[in-house]
């Protein structure tokens, strides 16, 4: 069963409209991740769930129950926002309690889900602590523990990990995953502009580019079958090279997409012919940067080490099963056989 | 070792260029605050008159306490201290002060909420609420005692066509009402800074932990009480301060509107009385002294008492 139904939802700030015809069902207990680039929407859209932004027409439902007039605090929901948004001259425990004041629970009730969170999230020991004591990988924590206090039915996260560094983001995510194993009845919806966090989080993801859904899908679907030329270059580290002209043209598309993972690299003979430019070694992988006479540059990526000088001609064999062929308007063109 | 000395010899040029651009203020500062002020508390020990403030003799504290002995036994303490119409003024002044800011830091809060939120035209009402404060005090001082006139003004007229007065009311003269008239004036002239000084503490407020309060489903009259109120009190604590120090030296307004009136006669009107209207250079020195001490010791205990951070570590 759906937890979060969004049936034909649009938003319009004034007369520019942000979101179009927003169609999705998400099913409870799943963890489903909005990912686009910036301005995309994903940020309104999970602001409408949370009830911050009006919906301009369209239902929002929570399980079943229509939402578009119910307020944020009766929805059943809790959010993290980007800046955590704790209340700075609180300490962590009243961070934590304020909401279940206001909802009237008992001291002892208080007292002990404000506990089980803290523990859960290892921040037993900061509880009198005010925010500003706190560094920024602690204050998210409890912007993740006030929000796992309100036992919501629905957990939103706005871009959760976009002010930790790159060694706390990893770890974060990794609780996160944790987190959402361990409520198993907590549908998760997570907005995020990094496609690594929606690639290793998500049980769906749901693709948006200028205001609508472009694909949804399970992580691997939209890996394997991108339904636009946009998914496939937004899904995928390093990018996909994307060709356009002769390559294209002779397999009828108007681009001609292979990954670099997806491209064999030999110093003696292939299907293309080209110069090296760049090579970037990170240890586990290198990325050769090639130009392919009569193609263009395409990124190709080798597992461990490869040294190649710049200048030195190599050869490229595309794998034919994984080329992705778009036409002008970035469809998907039904795939011939041969490279 | 060389590197040293390099380093410490970079920053010693560094401490003196800060010196020399310091220089200027510290002179300044010096001869229009400190010189003027060791002056002050200097003819205050002494028997300075305005015709003969170059001949001045030390006096003691003569101008603040003196115990003169009649010769039969009996006797009265003179000087400052022991002055009805000083300790009147001091009373004057603190009432003043206290009514006069509560009310302008009550005024001010609600007016910041308001332009702070987002309307049609907040751009026009936030210049529009300043003019008061943009007037000077001497000009709005005088405008209102015309709208204050016995005879003439046009606060008697309204009253009375609306009925809540029988006769026109003397509002500076009447010793009812004299600092009421006062208060309304100032109230009516300051509430704009109060305002914006309060406006400029809510802005520094982050609008994403209303939005957790929303989700914690906190009603509006909570979030102003347990969030905003809690979070602004270190700008508001500030512009209280700034508006008391300006408050227990008021002497422009009751210049205008009521000089020589027991009623309102403020520390620094009775400290201009002595020094240049009763020839008593020395008195009036004495009361300026006082004047100083007494505002400092209120300022001090204030910031005190509410345990103010003036190096803004609150958050």
């Amino acid at each position: 069963m759906a937890t979060v139904e969004l049936i034909n939802v649009s938003k319009s700030f004034g007369s520019v409209e942000v979101l179009r015809d927003i169609n999705l069902s998400l099913e409870k207990g799943k963890f489903v991740v909005f990912v686009g680039p910036s301005g995309c929407g994903k940020s309104t859209l999970l602001r409408m769930i949370a009830g911050l932004e009006d919906i301009t027409s369209g239902e929002l439902r929570i399980d079943g129950q229509p939402m578009n007039e119910v307020l944020p605090a009766k929805r059943g929901i809790a959010m993290v926002f980007q800046s955590y948004a704790l209340y700075p001259h609180m300490t962590v425990f009243e961070n934590m309690s304020f909401g279940l004041e206001q909802a009237k629970l008992s001291k002892p009730e208080i007292e002990a889900r404000v506990q089980d969170a803290a523990k859960m999230l290892q921040i037993e020991g900061l509880l009198d602590r005010k925010p500003k004591q706190l560094s920024g990988g602690q204050r998210q924590r409890v912007a993740i523990g006030r929000a796992i206090t309100r036992d919501p039915r629905v957990f939103l996260f706005d871009e959760p990990l976009s002010n930790l560094d790159a060694a706390l983001r990893v770890d974060t995510r990794l609780e996160i995953a944790a987190l959402s194993e361990r409520l198993p009845d907590t549908t998760m919806i997570y907005v995020t502009h990094d496609q690594v966090e929606a690639m290793t989080l998500a049980d769906r993801i749901v693709v948006l580019n200028g205001g609508i859904v472009e694909q949804v899908g399970s992580p691997m679907d939209l890996y394997e079958s991108p339904a636009s030329e946009f998914v496939a270059g937004f899904i995928g580290s390093p990018r996909m090279n994307f060709l356009k002209g002769g390559v294209a043209e002779a397999h009828g598309a108007a681009t001609y997409g292979i990954r670099p993972e997806h491209i064999a690299l030999s110093d003696e003979r292939g299907d293309w012919s080209g110069r090296v430019v760049l090579t970037e070694r990170l240890g586990s992988d290198t990325f050769v940067h090639v130009e392919v006479k009569g193609v263009g540059p395409v990124n190709v990526r080798v597992e461990g080490r490869a040294d190649f000088a710049s200048g030195e001609t190599v050869y490229l064999s595309p794998d034919p099963a994984s080329v992705h062929l778009f036409d002008p308007q970035g469809r998907p063109v039904v795939r011939s056989v041969t490279p | 070792m060389a590197g040293k000395t390099a380093q410490s010899r970079l920053s010693r040029n560094r401490t003196r260029s800060a010196w020399l651009f310091l220089a200027p203020m510290l002179v300044t500062l010096f001869v229009v605050a400190a010189w003027p002020l060791g002056r002050t508390v200097w003819f205050s020990f002494t028997d300075a008159s305005l015709d003969l403030i170059s001949q001045a003799r030390w006096v003691g504290i003569r101008n603040y306490l003196e115990w003169v002995d009649w010769g039969d036994g009996t006797g009265q303490y003179y000087g400052l201290l022991a002055d009805p119409r000083w300790w009147r003024s001091v009373w004057n002044t603190v009432r003043f002060a206290v009514v006069s800011v509560s009310f302008e830091t009550l005024f001010g809060l609600v007016i910041a909420l308001v332009l702070n939120q987002s309307f049609r035209g907040r751009g026009l009402v936030r210049a529009a609420v300043l003019i008061p404060w943009a007037i000077p005090t001497i000009v709005s001082a005088k405008m209102w005692a015309w709208m204050m006139h016995d005879q003439f003004g046009i606060l008697n007229d309204m009253f009375m066509r609306l009925g809540l007065i029988s006769e026109p009311v003397a509002w500076t003269a009447s010793p009812d009402t004299a600092m009421i008239a006062i208060l309304i004036v100032d109230i009516w002239k300051t509430t704009p800074f109060m305002a914006l000084l309060i406006l400029a503490g809510l802005q520094m407020v982050p609008q994403d932990i209303y939005e957790a309060a929303k989700l914690d489903g906190v009603p509006p009259t909570r979030v102003f009480r347990k969030i905003t109120l809690p979070l602004i009190m270190p700008a508001v604590l500030v512009a209280v301060v700034f508006r008391a120090l300006d408050a227990l030296r008021v002497f422009d307004i009751v210049y205008v509107l009521t000089p020589n009136t027991d009623a309102t006669r403020t520390m620094s009107v009775y400290a201009r009385e002595n020094l240049f209207d009763f020839d008593q250079f020395a008195y009036g020195s004495a009361a300026s002294t006082l004047l100083f001490l007494v505002i400092a010791l209120i300022t001090i205990s204030f910031i005190l008492a509410t345990r103010m951070d003036l190096e803004g570590n609150t958050t």
